[in-house]
């Protein structure tokens, strides 16, 4: 098989965070459904919590949660990655739902995702 | 990973973990242990009696939305018999509150409240952008802290309302004990975690989320898709704050009941009789008449030092002189419901703060 599949994906930031990402809330986009090489997350420090034991080896990689989080930090945050990553994964104090679901339950960051996905990101780090 | 099914019903799929007991729940009966759980608050507290006036320190941010849909939705639900309204304070920050302003009043039409907004300007003469641009951004949050708790209880005090209830959640109440633990404020400490104070104004405030996770409280207001504003303040953060959140956050990944633990150590303290012994008692201020443990209460002193700064930058040798203006103290008085004294000529000045912006325990991390 060498076509490449690829996911659309709905991602929504809220709470203050669609200001970190040219103030929009809603983004449309796709992501291929096997991480490429040149694009993964670099293994080095790989945090104990990550639950993908794919991870370190050279075998192909389903597209998840942490990869989406590495890509939305690479290509589209516009402003302060601090205050939406940390390290590998989000920064605590931001929700994440998928597809209305808290992603606790959903596998976290380990989660693969499918095509027509809605993930939900919202921060709770803002005044009350 | 196989979708659960609901802890409590057995048969939705669940929606949320709950950080406080691990539970995976579907939405109905989140909303449904969310709202009980308050109301068990509330009527475990003892907080209200039927015909109680409320207002609800609305600030259109999410913890006040969501306080304010709940404390209708439970009024209604189990007749408290409560007179509910909305109380803001605009602050004068153009570009943050004008906007989340906005948010409260589409909140009054949508859950029909009454509402009274006060603002900075009508208060203490200053708004927060003419503070900012005559101090700086340095300790701005500080006279923003300060001045909206005494500006609350003054609007509560025009409105004639029984009690205030504020939006202060189980996230807030942990972050402020560790902040009162590493400042050594041991009288803060003691009473940060209590659920309702009295002023000597008789006017109680109470925090009806005290034991709701932010998560919670963030998690229903998307599911019931309620209408909050979400924009940080255009003046820098507190920092001191910003650190004690940023630990507790880290925390919470870690063990999620650490929030409701701190909460729970916070309360067991019992301070010693010998240290409370030296804590100052409380006094009414002798400039507006709130109440306050100096001569002068700390929105007073704070606006001495303003206005000192303002005259200091027309004598550079820095003669104090009272320079606040009276018609800002007559205007103030007016929401008092304490009698007024102005002492001018009885006034100590060598009891004020000489460097108020640079005394960082001048800040408000009160409850």
């Amino acid at each position: 098989m060498s076509t490449i599949h690829h996911h659309h994906l709905k991602v929504e930031f809220s709470g203050g965070l669609e200001l970190l990402f040219g103030n929009q809330r809603v983004h449309t986009l796709s992501l291929p459904a096997v991480i490429p090489d040149s694009e993964r997350p670099s293994p080095s420090p790989s945090p104990p919590n990550l639950k993908s034991t794919s991870h370190s080896t050279s075998e192909s990689r389903s597209t998840d949660v942490t990869y989406l989080i590495h890509y939305l930090r690479t290509h589209l945050l516009t402003d302060r990655p601090e205050l939406f990553v940390d390290g590998d994964s989000i920064r605590p104090g931001i929700l994440v739902l998928i597809n209305d679901t808290d992603w606790e339950l959903e596998g976290e960051g380990a989660y693969e995702l499918k095509n027509g996905d809605e993930i939900v990101f919202i921060s709770t780090l803002h005044g009350g | 990973m196989a979708p659960a099914s609901c802890a409590l019903c057995q048969n939705a799929k669940a929606i949320l973990k709950r950080p406080k007991t691990g539970q995976q729940i579907c939405k109905e009966c989140f909303f449904f242990v969310f709202e009980t759980e308050v109301h068990h608050t509330i009527t475990d507290a003892k907080l209200f009696k039927p015909g109680d006036k409320v207002a609800i320190g609305a600030s259109g941010g999410k913890d006040s939305t969501v306080l304010a849909y709940v404390m209708k939705t439970l009024n209604e639900r189990y007749n408290y018999g409560l007179d509910l309204y909305l109380l803001s304070i605009d602050e004068g920050i153009t570009g943050y509150r004008d906007d989340s302003l906005e948010t409260v009043k589409r909140n009054q039409q949508q859950y029909s409240l009454p509402l009274k907004i006060l603002t900075y300007e009508e208060l203490y003469g200053w708004t927060m952008d003419a503070i900012v641009s005559e101090i700086g951004k340095k300790n701005n949050c500080t006279f923003c802290g300060v001045f909206r708790r005494q500006a609350l209880d003054r609007g509560a005090s025009s409105l004639n309302v029984d009690h205030i209830v504020t939006g202060h959640n189980a996230d807030d109440i942990a972050e402020t004990v560790l902040m009162n633990v590493m400042r050594g404020d041991i009288a803060r400490l003691g009473r940060c975690t209590l659920i309702c104070t009295q002023g000597e104004d008789s006017i109680k405030r109470s925090k009806p989320f005290m034991y709701a996770y932010e998560k919670e409280i963030v998690m229903y207001a998307y599911f019931k898709k309620l209408d909050y504003f979400s924009t940080e303040c255009i003046y820098s953060p507190d920092a001191y704050r910003g650190h004690a959140r940023t630990f507790l956050k880290d925390l919470e990944v870690a063990r999620p009941s650490a929030i409701i633990d701190i909460i729970h150590s916070g309360e067991a303290f019992g301070v010693r009789e010998d240290v409370k012994a030296t804590q100052k008692p409380q006094q009414t201020c002798k400039r507006c008449g709130y109440m306050s443990s100096n001569e002068l209460c700390k929105a007073c002193t704070l606006l001495e030092g303003l206005e000192r700064g303002m005259a200091n930058s027309v004598t550079p040798d820095g003669d104090v002189l009272p320079r606040m203006s009276h018609k800002v103290l007559r205007r103030r008085s007016q929401f008092s419901s304490n009698s007024f004294v102005w002492a001018s000529s009885s006034w100590d000045w060598s009891n004020l703060v000489v460097s108020t912006y640079s005394r960082p325990h001048l800040s408000v991390f009160e409850m």
